[in-house]
């Protein structure tokens, strides 16, 4: 009843279409389809985080090894980010430090971590733990203020 | 007549439609094996008369009992089962414009049973040989003429041979030809298929010369009934103004309105 | 007087109400399989045909143009900041939460969603439906099922390989034409785009209006007063209301899915 040439015509539009869909999913969101791979959780507490987002990257020397998961309040008002780090990066030692880097002038803000130094009293980071070494966001109007009155207070 | 002699028996048949009443108190039998044709005016809803029939329209009240079977108490299902046994020819022939005039009989057959595709086609070409559109298996409905394309929407609904079969107004807008050549096949399937017939029709004389039994509807029921030779000697004006086609009759020419010349020197 | 108008605002509230019930019963019919899988499937895939395959050319090309012109646009405002290598990230986020979905959505309604609701509307009128009907064969599983499905198969796919075409458009102008790095178009917008929030709800977007835009041209159509002036009139308040339903539902999606 229907001819060839339309179930031709019909299947390929389902492959482009499909197709479509793949190259969105690997090309443009370059996500590794079929789930995300195992990860642990650090948290670290901050004074200022800024303009910090949950899903903003946490860097390593520009590399990318995980995404903020949430970010919380604690009791004494200070901020406390929980990070998904990628279990393949599971070698920083406790004595790592965090800060909240902005790539750009304007560009999005962003957690740089900078792996410690290593002897034979650290240990390495874990499921749970947290990074106490954190340096929060700068904001432009403390640098503002500084910069105006600095001078001053010394 | 004893009852089971009628294929068709409708009784006391009210309907109406949005308030207005299209039938009130229609009384109706149709007997087995024969062609009856119900005639009336255009615009009195003889079209409707069929679809209450198939059981598309539900009535207000009254009963229409078709081979045993109350058509306005069945459900869904039992609907759908009770039309198996009833073609029906619609006044545009409504082929399926996008299939050829092979697959548009070879459909219901499709639909309805688990028939092999060599045996279908079998019956498909018996059916298009019967109207005589054997050699147009292959054409599709846009390109044949208004009365092939009739022809060949009556094969499809004598593909699942049924017991009855309704034509809707099927001589309206058909040359003289093509007009006889559906006379004449209305007449023989009918005998040679042994099956039941309903003519709706506002064609007198065609529809008279095929009928067994003629009803003529107007003014929302029954006027008259009989055969055609009863009917031509019927006194009552009505059915002499539609059977002769008078202008002036019982049926005014004109549409009800104020007096012609209070309205005309009114131009206030 | 304003009786009357009363009268016809309740006339006007009961038709409505009706109609939605019509609307909805349309929507059951056309769902339930009713045991006929296979006898569907060429049917669905000949309305996959008319209504996905015969949708492709208008949505690769305004997938094309779009993806250009946003590229253009982002160009000329990025550069001000310094900040033109963002542009990928801009042309893909724009294109895969809003303009791939909605704008897809509507030239479907133009393209297929008029199509199913002229074709319908003819069809009840030339007296197909009914026809079925006598032919104890339910019109809602013979023509409006086949069509539901390819409608909610095909935007999606449509809309995904808009979005497509677009972002290879943008590259087009951006990279090729106004020399933005083709190393920072990609992988400012691969660092950008996520899978989850962008893509995937880009594509639930698509669905909704999948499902809303074929099942308001299907009723308009198996609704339409069987003349020709009922049918021209289905089809354009098809057209309409499909907009319509696309821009607000889209809103609201929006603020579900990113608010």
């Amino acid at each position: 009843m229907i001819s060839k040439r339309i179930e031709l015509m019909v299947g390929l539009f389902l492959l482009a279409g499909i197709s479509a869909i793949l190259v969105l999913g690997i090309k443009v969101a370059d996500s590794q389809l079929g789930g995300n791979s195992a990860s642990y959780q650090l948290t670290a507490k901050f004074d200022n985080i800024g303009g910090l987002k949950v899903r903003s990257a946490i860097k390593v020397g520009g590399v990318v090894v995980g995404r903020v998961s949430s970010i919380s309040l604690d009791e004494d008002f200070s901020p406390n980010v929980t990070m998904d780090i990628d279990t393949q990066y599971n070698q920083f030692p406790d004595s790592s430090s965090v800060a909240i880097l902005t790539s750009g002038l304007l560009g999005e803000q962003f957690i740089g971590l900078t792996p410690g130094f290593v002897d034979e009293e650290t240990e390495l980071l874990t499921n749970g733990d947290a990074i106490e070494d954190t340096r929060s966001a700068m904001v432009l109007e403390d640098l503002i203020g500084q910069f105006l009155y600095g001078s001053n207070d010394d | 007549m004893i009852s089971s002699d009628n294929i068709i028996e409708i009784s006391n048949l009210h309907f109406s439609r949005e308030e207005r009443a299209i039938y009130q108190d229609i009384n109706l039998k149709v007997p087995r094996g024969k062609v009856t044709a119900i005639m009336g005016p255009s615009g009195i809803g003889k079209t409707t008369l069929l679809r209450l029939i198939g059981g598309q329209l539900k009535p207000s009240s009254g009963a229409i009992e078709f081979d045993g079977d109350d058509i306005t108490q069945c459900n869904r299902k039992q609907l759908y089962k009770v039309r198996r046994k009833m073609g029906m020819l619609f006044q545009s022939g409504a082929l399926f414009t996008e299939m050829s005039v092979f697959d548009n009989i070879a459909f219901p057959i499709r639909e309805h049973t688990d028939l092999s595709e060599s045996i279908i086609r079998k019956i498909v070409l018996m059916k298009l040989e019967a109207v005589g559109l054997r050699g147009a298996a292959k054409l599709f409905p846009s390109e044949l003429s208004g009365g092939m394309a009739r022809r060949a929407a009556l094969a499809r609904s004598i593909a699942l041979d049924p017991e009855l079969i309704m034509y809707d107004e099927p001589f309206a807008g058909q040359d003289p030809i093509s007009m006889g050549v559906i006379v004449r096949l209305i007449r023989e399937l009918n005998d040679a298929l042994g099956l039941t017939s309903i003519v709706v029709s506002h064609d007198v004389e065609e529809v008279l010369s095929i009928a067994d039994y003629v009803y003529i509807v107007a003014n929302k029921t029954v006027i008259a009934h009989g055969t055609p030779e009863q009917l031509r000697h019927e006194s009552s004006e009505q059915v002499i103004q539609f059977m002769q086609g008078k202008p002036d009759g019982p049926v005014p020419f004109h549409f009800p309105s104020d007096d012609y010349k209070k309205d005309i020197f009114n131009n206030a | 007087m304003l009786d009357k108008r009363l009268q016809s605002l309740g006339r006007h509230g009961v038709d409505f109400i009706t109609g939605a019930g019509r609307a909805g019963a349309l929507l059951i019919g056309a769902l339930k399989p009713a045991g006929r899988g296979l006898k569907l499937l060429p049917l669905l895939i000949k309305q996959l045909y008319i209504v996905g395959v015969q949708s492709l050319i208008i949505i690769v090309v305004s997938g094309l143009f779009i993806g250009m012109v946003l590229s253009l646009q982002g160009y000329t405002i990025l550069v001000g900041y310094g900040a033109e290598q963002s542009l990928g990230q801009m042309v893909a986020l724009s294109l895969l939460r809003e303009l791939g979905p909605v704008v897809s959505a509507l030239l479907f309604a133009g393209r297929a969603g008029s199509a199913l609701t002229a074709e319908i509307g003819l069809m009840k009128s030339n007296e197909q439906l009914s026809s079925l009907e006598m032919m104890a064969i339910d019109p809602l599983h013979q023509v409006i099922a086949p069509r539901f499905w390819a409608g909610i198969i095909s935007l999606p796919l449509l809309s995904a390989i808009f979005s497509t075409v677009g972002i290879l458009g943008g590259h087009l102008v951006g990279v090729d034409w106004l020399g933005v790095d083709t190393g920072a178009f990609w992988s400012v917008m691969q660092a950008s785009v996520e899978w989850q929030e962008d893509i995937v709800n880009g594509g639930i977007k698509s669905l909704v209006f999948a499902v809303v835009v074929t099942w308001i041209a299907l009723h308009k159509g198996y609704d339409a007063v069987p003349t020709s002036e009922g049918i021209s009139k289905a089809t354009t308040s098809t057209v309409v209301q499909s907009s319509l339903a696309i821009l607000g539902l889209d809103f609201v999606l929006t603020a579900l899915m990113f608010g």
